[in-house]
């Protein structure tokens, strides 16, 4: 199977970024910074001159970062698979253009996932050093935080690929981002300890990615111990939402992109 | 063109023109209802996750005249204040944006009897309307979770739709001075740090001494202040202050919103 096809989409996908990265950077990195501050620094005064200094033994900033760090990968893998990917199927028909050339269907799939996965780990890299100024990584090993989060990114991108394949417009879009993407911020781990909410919401977070996500994330920042069972179970999520997502989406791009 | 151009040149609202428009948006948002909802689910889920679970962590808060409140309590009147501004900002941003400059229907509402002034009226109604109903249900879910302190709250309500209409004039204001859109990032990066910092997570008296004076010439903080202070019942002179800070950034923008229309549309 050849994928320089998939190297050329990529390509194209970069020189694209070199025009719009301003607009993005904004949505997907200072966004994540300014909650940092605002519920890290201002909320964390709060709570931490309360009766619970310690929300799981760590002061709040450093509880509240790898949650914000694992929840931007996820926003920002939905923000590139859903408008952008329906622009170039409908709007633009920039896929139409590039079929036309040599490049097959599955190439162009899993040259946007390359990029997907380019777009998160710069996002992930960038807020991954505000973590390490705000003295928020505890240890060396907090490095593997990086890939934990590209793969957290992936498991809520592949299956987005999949949905917006789908689309015929883009009501669909507004209805994912404010009733799974927005919730999931909110509520999977990423604020406070998932066992504090009520159990309905408890499984809503532990059955997509996020919560996952999150948990290896702030176990790997912070160097806290993590059974390896669950550790297991989290990355066993995460592989499986981007393998069953990856198959997914290469079957919705083959079907839409062929009619 | 030249056709009834001084009909509709006609400075102010003419009549009830500004209520074809608002129609005009309610009939077309009866197929996209899932989206009018969802713009109401968003800041409850922010009640839920932030008041609830956040305020798990949280012992209480102190306000002014002495009371403790839970965080519950005091997150939801900011909630309620940034669900009013969300719902007049998605109308008149990205929706207003999309009317004037792609689908160009005030063009074809110009062609009949209405004027510039129905146009801005109509669609700064219509804005209203929707962050008021947003406003309405919040009232409504403050007093069942018995969110609501006092029974002033009633007044939150007319004080949300006041915020809505500041709003409205000033997206409105704000999009007839957007060019495409990436223009709207810079929108993005200018209401999320109102949505962080207006007191809206924490007491205004937390921030930096600078940062304070800051906070205190933006218009959500007046909107979280004015409905904290009624849902709360902590009443005072300063909530006369919320009240005049966006009565008058509201004129002000509707003044320049008019002004741009009539140049935009008229040119």
């Amino acid at each position: 199977m050849s994928l320089g096809g998939a190297a050329v989409v990529l390509e194209r996908d970069l020189l694209n970024y070199r025009r719009t990265w301003r607009g993005s950077l904004i949505v997907s990195f200072i966004s994540p910074v300014l909650f940092l501050a605002a519920m890290g620094l201002g909320l964390g005064s709060l709570i931490s001159h309360g009766q619970h200094r310690l929300v799981e033994g760590v002061p709040y900033l450093d509880y509240l970062a790898p949650g914000l760090l694992a929840a931007t990968a996820m926003q920002t893998a939905a923000l590139e698979s859903m408008y952008p990917i329906l622009a170039k199927m409908m709007w633009d028909k920039i896929y139409d253009s590039i079929l036309a050339t040599p490049v097959q269907v599955r190439e162009v799939f899993l040259g946007e996932i390359a990029w997907l996965v380019v777009r998160v780990a710069i996002v992930t890299v960038a807020f991954f050093a505000v973590m390490v100024l705000f003295s928020a990584v505890h240890s060396p090993l907090g490095l593997l935080a990086v890939p934990l989060t590209i793969l957290t990114g992936l498991a809520f991108g592949a299956p987005f690929f999949a949905y917006t394949a789908n689309q015929r417009n883009d009501t669909g879009f507004a209805a994912l981002n404010r009733f799974v993407v927005i919730p999931l911020f909110l509520l999977a781990g990423t604020f406070f300890p998932i066992a504090n909410l009520p159990l309905v919401f408890q499984v809503f977070a532990w059955v997509t990615p996020l919560a996952h996500g999150v948990a290896l994330v702030r176990a790997a920042t912070l160097a806290s111990p993590i059974a390896p069972l669950a550790a297991a179970v989290h990355l066993t999520v995460l592989l499986g939402y981007s393998g069953v997502g990856i198959g997914l989406g290469l079957r919705g791009f083959e079907r839409r992109l062929r009619e | 063109m030249a056709v009834g151009r001084g009909l509709r040149s006609l400075p102010l609202p003419s009549g009830f023109g500004a209520a074809h428009l608002i129609e005009r948006n309610l009939r077309h948002h009866r197929r996209h209802w899932i989206i009018m909802l969802s713009g109401f689910f968003e800041p409850l889920v922010y009640l839920l996750g932030i008041g609830y679970g956040v305020g798990s962590l949280v012992p209480g808060i102190h306000l002014s005249g002495g009371r403790t409140v839970t965080y519950a309590v005091f997150v939801a009147p900011a909630m309620m204040a940034s669900a009013a501004m969300n719902g007049a900002v998605y109308e008149t941003s990205h929706n207003f944006f999309y009317k004037l400059r792609h689908q160009k229907i005030y063009d074809a509402a110009l062609s009949t009897p209405l004027g510039v002034g129905d146009v801005a009226l109509g669609e700064i109604g219509w804005a209203l309307i929707r962050g008021s109903i947003y406003a309405l249900g919040f009232v409504v879910i403050m007093t069942v979770l018995g969110l609501a302190a006092s029974p002033w709250v009633v007044l939150a309500l007319p004080a949300a739709v006041l915020l809505g209409f500041t709003f409205a004039s000033v997206g409105v204001a704000t999009t007839t001075f957007v060019r495409n859109w990436q223009d709207f990032d810079l929108v993005q990066l200018f209401l999320l740090p109102l949505f962080l910092f207006s007191a809206t997570f924490t007491p205004l008296s937390l921030y930096p001494p600078a940062l304070q004076v800051i906070i205190e010439l933006t218009p959500l903080y007046h909107g979280v202040d004015l409905i904290r202070g009624l849902s709360t019942g902590i009443l005072g002179p300063g909530l006369l202050v919320d009240v005049l800070y966006l009565a008058l950034l509201s004129t002000i923008a509707l003044v320049i919103a008019g002004a741009r229309l009539r140049f935009l549309l008229l040119k």
